[in-house]
């Protein structure tokens, strides 16, 4: 790989269920299990830092990347309420996010830290530091989508963070948390039946899943659009998580990726993933849209696709 | 006992900076001001809630937003600090509000009974949405009246924003109900701003007033088109141009807040008091009130 800064990738959901209920359905005790499972994979990474992009805290000025490094508070999410609060208490980079600002705006970018007490950190990067990184073992930042962003802003971002990183000279494990399809039940249900809300969504999540366990980060975040009016409520301009991801990891196919969970979250789809940088399988994926840096020729696309 | 009522309804929009301007002593940071349409506007509505008797003030708000129903505050009092997630560096106030349990369980109670989802919210954890706060602290500073937030449910995004209107107009009508049988004299409050397209950077100094302005003209006529049916007391004909006027301006008016008001005000055809209109980052933002009985009302500006 081009440089030796990201660990792995993780994808995992922002709903509360796996921190707060994971008894409550077999599915959300297979989460909570596949959470557990990558802290343990952090643990026995070489990552000194954590990097969360979090879709459930919104933005306005340009993205904003969390610097306090005593974070605090006890969070009740608005809908869950009932499932009990969460306490936090994480350790932010401040260092770390700083130098993210700076490389921000380098590249043209509206960005700040935020370091104020009591500050409302999400539910979404409250449920994934809680499980991923649960004694603050590894500093933290996390960094918001802004609501007004889209495809050019986003892959800007990822690759600022990639330049702090670079010039740190730190390993990071990157976190994104997003549901794949979104839409949950607006009825109260029992948890004990909670499933995909409806058949196109679990179509959908199934093949995004296929791509991702191909380690097709790159065609993912080119197929970002169609996602977004295929499976996404339309809450936001666009589906960014793949952009965002693909950027700060590298944009590119070659990863090895592993389905650690697919379950049902109040009818959104959950699920936790692990994207490791790959070596030696260029060439194997077709891309889309490759992002050239050297022409070699034709890809031969059309060709590589004939039955033998 | 007398039937309860409902003595006021307002728009209130809940930009923080309103509040980091007046610089209150909840609030942690300092201004110069800024915003002096808007803080004036709502000087002279609390003014005039303070001549006016009543039990509680009632609060629909977008920044309490579910997904499962739409729920209601369930609590006595919550005390704590809100900083608000999107401007932390403008918003760090320190509330202590009271609920009125019994009117919230009662609206909760009759929106079940008309076939909305419902829930009360119980847990003493929760953070009260910076919306509330906001305009609760420049309708009535003393915060000497209870309180209820009922928060948004996103049918807007979920469904459509005909679906939302439904819900909503269905949402005030049970409110209503609820209001009438405890005997209360309520004030409602549609916590948003009209027009919502922000600029995405921040002057140096927030309250910098040579930079503020609306984000661009179109938003403009449109929340004047909306403020003109305002005046003229045409609230049905406002609601029915609301989900063009939303998409076109992607007005905050998408929560449903003034359309649960005017459903539980039974949509009146009267002039509203208008107190201030002014752009708050780019934003649109009319403070506005409609008052049931006509010797109260004013002509304000
Ligand atoms: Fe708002």
């Amino acid at each position: 790989m081009d440089e030796d800064i990201i660990e792995f990738g993780l994808y995992v959901p922002p709903h509360p269920h796996p921190l707060l209920s994971p008894e409550a359905n077999d599915g959300y005790g297979r989460l909570r299990a596949a959470y557990d499972e990558c802290r343990k994979r952090i643990e026995e990474s070489d990552a000194d830092l954590i990097i969360v992009y979090s879709t459930t805290w919104p933005s306005i000025i340009g993205h904003q990347f969390q610097a306090n490094p005593n974070s605090e508070w006890i969070h009740v999410d608005d809908d869950f309420h009932y499932l009990g609060s969460m306490p936090y208490s994480f350790t932010m980079d401040a260092e770390f996010a700083a130098s993210c600002v700076e490389k921000a705006e380098s590249r043209g970018l509206q960005a700040r830290t935020v370091n104020y007490d009591a500050f409302p950190i999400d539910t979404g990067s409250i449920t994934a530091l809680s499980l991923l990184n649960p004694d603050n073992r590894l500093p933290a930042t996390i960094v918001s989508s802004n609501m007004y962003a889209n495809r050019s802003e986003t892959i800007v971002l990822g690759k600022a963070i990639r330049d702090a990183l670079k010039e740190g000279g730190r390993k990071a494990v990157v976190v994104v948390v997003s549901s794949l399809s979104n839409r949950m039940f607006t009825e109260p249900i029992d948890p004990s039946e909670d499933r995909i809300h409806s058949q196109k969504d679990d179509d959908w999540n199934r093949k995004i899943l296929e791509f991702f366990k191909d380690g097709r980060l790159e065609d993912l975040s080119q197929l970002s659009r169609e996602i977004h009016g295929q499976i996404r409520v339309q809450k936001v301009v666009a589906y960014k998580p793949a952009w965002w991801l693909a950027a700060t990891m590298g944009q590119h196919n070659n990863y090895s990726g592993e389905i650690l969970a697919y379950e049902a979250l109040n009818g959104s789809g959950g699920a936790v993933i692990q994207l490791t940088p790959a070596t030696g399988s260029v060439g194997d994926k077709e891309f889309d849209e490759d992002d050239v840096e050297y022409y070699k020729g034709d890809r031969e696309v059309l060709n590589k696709g004939m039955l033998e | 006992m007398p039937k309860g009522e409902i003595v006021l309804g307002a728009l209130a929009p809940h930009p923080p900076h309103v509040v980091y301007a007046e610089n209150p002593s909840q609030n942690e940071p300092i201004s110069e001001g800024g915003w002096e349409t808007l803080r004036w506007g709502y000087n002279r509505l609390a003014r005039k809630l303070e001549k006016l008797d009543y039990d509680a003030i009632v609060v629909f708000t977008p920044h309490w937003q579910t997904y499962v129903g739409t729920h209601f505050l369930g609590l006595p009092r919550f005390k704590s600090k809100s900083v608000d997630p999107i401007f932390p560096n403008i918003f760090r106030y320190n509330y202590d509000m009271e609920v009125d349990v019994d009117l919230s369980e009662a609206m909760c109670e009759k929106a079940a009974e008309a076939g909305l989802i419902t829930r009360m919210m119980r847990n003493p954890d929760f953070r009260v949405d910076y919306g509330t706060i906001t305009s609760c602290h420049m309708l009535n500073p003393k915060w000497d009246k209870p309180v209820i937030t009922i928060s948004s449910n996103r049918n807007t995004h979920y469904y459509s924003a005909e679906v939302m209107i439904e819900q909503a107009l269905a949402l005030g009508k049970a409110c209503r109900d609820a209001i009438e049988e405890s005997g209360k004299r309520v004030v409602l409050v549609s916590s948003h701003s009209l027009s919502h397209r922000h600029f995405v950077t921040e002057s140096p100094l927030p309250e910098d007033m040579s930079r503020e302005h609306i984000y661009n003209h179109s938003q403009y006529v449109w929340d004047m088109a909306l403020i003109k049916l305002f005046r003229e007391g045409k609230m049905k004909e406002a609601i029915d141009i609301m989900p063009e006027y939303t998409e076109q301006t992607i007005a905050e008016t998408e929560g449903g807040g003034i359309i649960w008001m005017m459903g539980a005000m039974g949509m009146p055809d009267y002039p509203a008091e208008i107190y201030g209109y002014q752009s708050v980052i780019g934003t649109g933002n009319c403070i506005a009130a409609w008052v049931p009985e006509p010797d109260a009302r004013e002509i304000v500006l």
